[in-house]
């Protein structure tokens, strides 16, 4: 039978600022079944006249029983209806609707060994987060890299975190890309990422890892046309789009 | 009943009586794939219905845009949650492709260079609800956009208007394509908002 994804209420319970623009909610979520790692949730607003606006945003935890929790991280757009609501608006002990957890394809699954590519743009470091901490969960010997491009230093979400992750395990790779603006002992100065980024911190097409790519809609263009030029096989390409331009 | 998001106003820009539920107004074209965008030669391209009996139907792109094209303008909808309201398009209706094809299936899955596949009932893609496009805007349809050409069903969420489409393949039974096998709806039917298995 065919259970209907439900909107719940969902409290929130922490709120943790990650850079001067983007926060994470961490959310309990009644009756949360668990979720796969690049799984979203659809969140729904709902103003005192009735009138409604939904967004989807993607998951950033991974699942654990213990905790429960769903944690999502939301990046603040200047003029948008939603973000800044939630970048700036809600406090703790607020409740919000959520349904989810939504997705069967950005997903990837313990059980797959295949060597990882993760590749974000901006805010879509997170569903490559949740993947990222899963396997770290699960102990998983997975070998992954993440290639993260960012405007500048100060716009990297989970900076420490995945600083600490990669010193920690042998099998993680971070390498972050700065677009405007390069910490000061950075050995490059500030570049889109290109082909020579992603030749030089992915895996080798030969290899045959799944890639993951998410971000603005040109972000995710560009590198999943860079990615098939070096011989990946689209069909080990999966996106996540998240918008914009 | 849905609980009130304190300190929340909204924006809504646009009220419109022309958006389905939960949709905003888009004022980019936004894009939904699952993976990169495939390139299609046109000298390569080509586009066919094969019945539930094994009958083929094929066109290449000559046969294919000598065929008589519609212009039309339709809303968009995409189960993402953005809108686009006017768009015009140029394509070939599938009223004109199905003109000499015999088949008594039900539905159709339409497959796409690259491997995607979505469902759709015959019934919604016959008596001027869809086309095979191959024009945006005045322009060949770029291929983020599913050029050389892409179905067509404004009715349905956008998800359904397979991009980069090389056929229609007939069936007696529905069965779930690649959206509908991650957890999308079998229909998609934005005004009953039915964007996830089991709306
Ligand atoms: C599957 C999925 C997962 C997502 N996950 C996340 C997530 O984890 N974190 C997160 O912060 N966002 C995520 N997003 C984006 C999110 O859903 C909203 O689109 C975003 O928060 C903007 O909403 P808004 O209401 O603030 O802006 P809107 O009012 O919708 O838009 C305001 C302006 O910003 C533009 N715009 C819309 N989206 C973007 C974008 N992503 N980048 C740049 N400009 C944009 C619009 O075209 C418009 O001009 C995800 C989107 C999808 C489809």
């Amino acid at each position: 039978m065919v259970k209907r994804i439900a909107w719940r209420a969902a409290t929130v319970v922490e709120v943790r600022a990650e850079t001067p623009s983007a926060r994470t909610l961490v959310l309990d979520v009644p009756e949360w079944g668990g979720h796969l790692p690049g799984q979203h949730v659809d969140i729904r607003l709902t103003a005192e006249d009735g009138y409604q606006a939904q967004r989807s945003y993607s998951i950033a935890s991974a699942w654990s029983a213990e905790s429960g929790r769903v944690e999502v991280s939301v990046q603040r757009l200047a003029d948008g209806e939603v973000s800044p609501y939630l970048t700036d608006v809600v406090e703790t002990g607020d409740q919000i609707e959520v349904r989810g957890p939504i997705g069967g394809w950005f997903v990837w699954r313990q059980t797959s060994t295949a060597p990882v590519v993760l590749v974000a743009g901006g805010s879509g470091v997170v569903p490559l987060m949740a993947m990222i901490r899963a396997r770290g969960l699960a102990g998983g010997r997975q070998p992954f890299r993440l290639i993260y491009s960012v405007r500048t230093p100060e716009d990297a979400l989970y900076a420490d975190e995945l600083r600490r992750r990669a010193r920690e395990d042998a099998g993680l790779d971070v390498h972050f890309v700065y677009t405007r603006k390069a910490p000061d002992d950075w050995p490059v100065p500030p570049r889109r990422l290109d082909v020579a980024v992603i030749n030089s911190h992915g895996w080798p097409a030969d290899f045959e890892p799944d890639c993951y790519v998410c971000g603005p809609n040109t972000f995710v263009e560009t590198v999943a046309d860079i990615l098939v030029a070096l011989g990946h096989d689209p069909k080990r390409i999966r996106t996540e789009r998240f918008g914009g331009a | 009943m849905s609980i009130i998001s304190r300190g929340f106003g909204g924006r809504r820009r646009e009220p419109s009586p022309d958006l389905p539920p939960g949709q905003y107004l888009a004022h980019d074209f936004p894009v939904l794939s699952a993976g990169p965008t495939p390139r299609i030669p046109l000298d390569r391209w080509h586009f066919s219905i094969v019945t539930e009996t094994g009958e083929k139907h094929t066109w290449n792109w000559a046969e294919f845009t000598a065929l008589p094209a519609e212009e039309f303008t339709v809303d968009i909808h995409c189960v993402t949650k953005w809108s686009k309201l006017g768009t015009s398009w140029k394509g070939v209706s599938l009223d004109t492709l199905f003109e000499d094809v015999e088949t008594a299936g039900d539905y159709a899955m339409a497959h796409s260079y690259g491997g995607y596949t979505t469902n759709v009932p015959l019934e919604d893609l016959l008596d001027g609800k869809a086309w095979i496009a191959y024009e945006y805007d005045g322009e060949p349809l770029h291929p983020e956009h599913g050029g050389p050409a892409r179905l067509l069903i404004p009715h349905l969420y956008f998800w359904k208007s397979a991009k980069w489409v090389d056929g229609l393949r007939m069936m007696h039974e529905d069965e779930p394509g690649f959206w509908e096998d991650a957890g999308y709806h079998m229909y998609g039917d934005p005004w009953r908002e039915q964007r996830y298995h089991g709306d």
